[in-house]
């Protein structure tokens, strides 16, 4: 998979391999021309992504073949026991749960599931959860609490499902009791965008101690698209509205959204998965093990000041 | 519509045999009748043929819930730095400073502590004519430091609400605002002082999804369009048309997600009653004066 701003990379990898396989067929040593170029070829990725807009961050969150949730479970994680259900309405597919380990420690494992095709996509409504996947999600915080077992939260989704029967089961209602209940954890909850944090839907499981964000990933108060068709009137200026947000893993770790990126293989977490779940497998048990030295009224405060003091202002010094 | 275009209308709502001047006489825009305009202000801003609730400006709401008086103005000490640089069609530094030299704040809300019947409270309301009520930093900053302020002072919190959701020009930061509003509860909840949550017309998006639907007593008024995702959305995304009374208040009560319905008229005695209630026993005076009688 390639974004249109990739194609000249693509080229040159064809230009490459092109040359490879003459150079086997004619049994002549090109060896040298094909190191000047993969040479090249590096810089130029370098160069690609050194530059990158912000627009073009969003396409490589999105990309098919991005992984998802569910590689990150498989791959991150051992001993995964799928629970589902809310124990009210039902069981969202957005959001996958669950108990597993990571290396040693016994955690509970959350996941906003896009599909990997077209098929998965419609089973997991895009990751778009409805009021049943965060009352999952708070059945989990429960769990997590009786247990003492860490909450590890993957975030990926476009938004919370903005729909009839969602609204009719109190989508804002839910979604501020989610934020609420994972205020109140006492034990250590990691969130980690992966690749779209979409505005309260993505917020509902990442009010955690620490929250973390890989290097292509963005999470935003709106997309792009409804930011443009809102404020220009025009979905089409996304690119723009994707400027002006500042929705950037490095833009947010600015704004002390986040608290660490973590940086993917070059040309994104797409091109190396394997590198890419070890990276993520080394952090989350580096953040996790500082975490488990804290004790239950440390991480409490811990969370509770790090979303109080969200937010710029300045003071004035007569009153309006 | 919101009540703030229809005053400003240039042109004259009326009849073909109308001639009064420009803003005295209004058509209702729920059921056609022509109100004298200081009819409607007397009436608490509500329709006296067909009872429509409309928006109120902050003003004469602090008027209808607290004692002659009382009010002591926290807000407006903070203001808005445009942290993201948001530009749009316009620059978001220059909407804000013509919003707050229009509406005389420095921001969509005022919160501030009195008296309601008597009971010490504090609150805060947003002003919906102030960039649609939007919730950035400095709003979700004036709630959580009332809210705090109330928990210190035992005073009981009323959150009136009337917003577009988050604050889009600010980013990411306006999304944290619905956690840092949500963590700043928690002082209120551990000295068990109550929270009474009033969603007005409309309550949208990130206002709804955060403190807003945390109240211990969430109340509407009638007819007033609450929701997480506006019917436009919701139309775009499920392509056909939504039911009526969708979102509204009165819907919202029947699906469970309100305690009660309320008209503005009825609203500060039965916030006093709550709050009398939620306190666990008889006021200390009515108590005292038992004892001595039974003596």
């Amino acid at each position: 998979m390639s974004l249109p701003f990739e194609k000249p990379i693509d080229d040159l990898e064809a230009k490459i391999t092109d040359m490879r396989s003459y150079a086997e067929e004619q049994g002549i040593d090109l060896s040298e021309e094909i190191g000047l170029l993969e040479r090249r070829l590096e810089q130029l990725k370098r160069d690609t992504f050194a530059n990158i807009t912000r627009w073009q961050r969003v396409q490589v969150a999105r990309i098919a073949g991005r992984p998802t949730g569910l590689d990150y479970v498989a791959n991150v994680f051992t001993d995964f026991e799928e629970l589902h259900g809310d124990r009210t309405l039902g069981d969202d597919p957005a959001l996958v749960t669950g108990l597993a380990r990571l290396g040693e420690q016994t955690v509970i494992v959350m996941a906003q599931q896009k599909g990997r095709d077209t098929k998965e996509n419609i089973l997991r409504n895009f990751g778009m959860m409805h009021p049943s996947g965060y009352r999952k999600a708070m059945r989990m915080f429960d769990l997590a609490d009786k247990f003492r077992l860490p909450i590890i939260a993957m975030v990926d989704t476009p938004g919370a499902y903005p729909g009839l029967s969602a609204e009719e089961q109190g989508q804002a209602w839910v979604i501020s009791e989610c934020i609420q209940r994972m205020s109140r954890l006492k034990v250590p909850a990691i969130s980690l965008v992966i690749g779209e944090g979409g505005s309260g839907g993505a917020l509902a499981i990442a009010v955690a101690n620490r929250v973390l964000i890989l290097e292509n990933a963005i999470y935003s108060v709106i997309s792009p698209e409804s930011c443009a068709a809102i404020r220009w009137r025009d979905s089409s200026e996304a690119p723009q509205a994707a400027e002006a947000l500042k929705l950037t893993a490095y833009d947010l770790l600015d704004l002390n959204v986040v608290d660490r990126v973590i940086d993917e293989p070059l040309g994104g977490a797409h091109k190396e998965v394997d590198a890419t779940m070890a990276i993520v497998k080394s952090v989350l048990l580096q953040e996790l093990g500082d975490l488990l030295k804290l004790d239950e009224v440390s991480l409490l405060e811990q969370r509770r000041a790090r979303f109080r003091a969200l937010g710029r202002f300045e003071e004035v010094l007569e009153a309006a | 519509m919101t009540l703030e275009r229809w005053f400003r209308r240039k042109k004259p709502t009326k009849g073909d045999d109308d001639s009064s001047p420009v803003g005295l006489w209004l058509k209702c825009e729920s059921c056609n009748a022509q109100i004298y305009r200081k009819d409607l202000v007397a009436n608490l801003y509500v329709c006296p043929e067909c009872q429509h609730h409309y928006q109120m400006p902050v003003d004469a709401r602090l008027e209808l819930l607290l004692d002659e008086g009382s009010f002591e103005q926290w807000s407006g000490h903070i203001q808005a730095t445009d942290p993201l640089e948001f530009v749009d069609q316009e620059a978001y530094a220059d909407k804000l400073k013509a919003a707050q030299e229009k509406h005389h704040r420095k921001d969509a809300i005022v919160t501030g502590s009195g008296l309601l019947n008597g009971l010490p409270v504090a609150l805060s309301v947003m002003d919906f004519f102030f960039l649609g009520g939007s919730m950035g930093s400095v709003v979700g900053e004036e709630i959580a430091r009332a809210v705090e302020r109330a928990a210190d002072e035992d005073r009981a919190f009323i959150a009136v609400t009337a917003s577009g959701g988050a604050r889009m020009q600010e980013g990411a930061l306006s999304l944290m605002q619905m956690a840092k509003t949500t963590v700043a509860l928690e002082r209120l909840a551990e000295k068990h002082l109550p929270f009474i949550s009033l969603l007005t017309d409309p309550t949208t998006g990130g206002t709804t999804a955060s403190f807003a639907t945390l109240g211990d007593i969430i109340i509407a008024e009638p007819k007033a369009l609450i929701c997480f995702a506006g019917p436009r959305v919701i139309q775009q995304t499920i392509k056909q048309e939504l039911p009526e009374g969708f979102q509204r208040s009165e819907f919202l009560l029947e699906k469970g997600m309100l305690d009660d319905v309320l008209e503005r008229s009825k609203l500060k005695d039965k916030f006093a009653a709550y709050i009398r209630l939620l306190s666990g026993k008889v006021p200390q005076v009515t108590l005292e004066a038992e004892h001595v009688a039974t003596l």
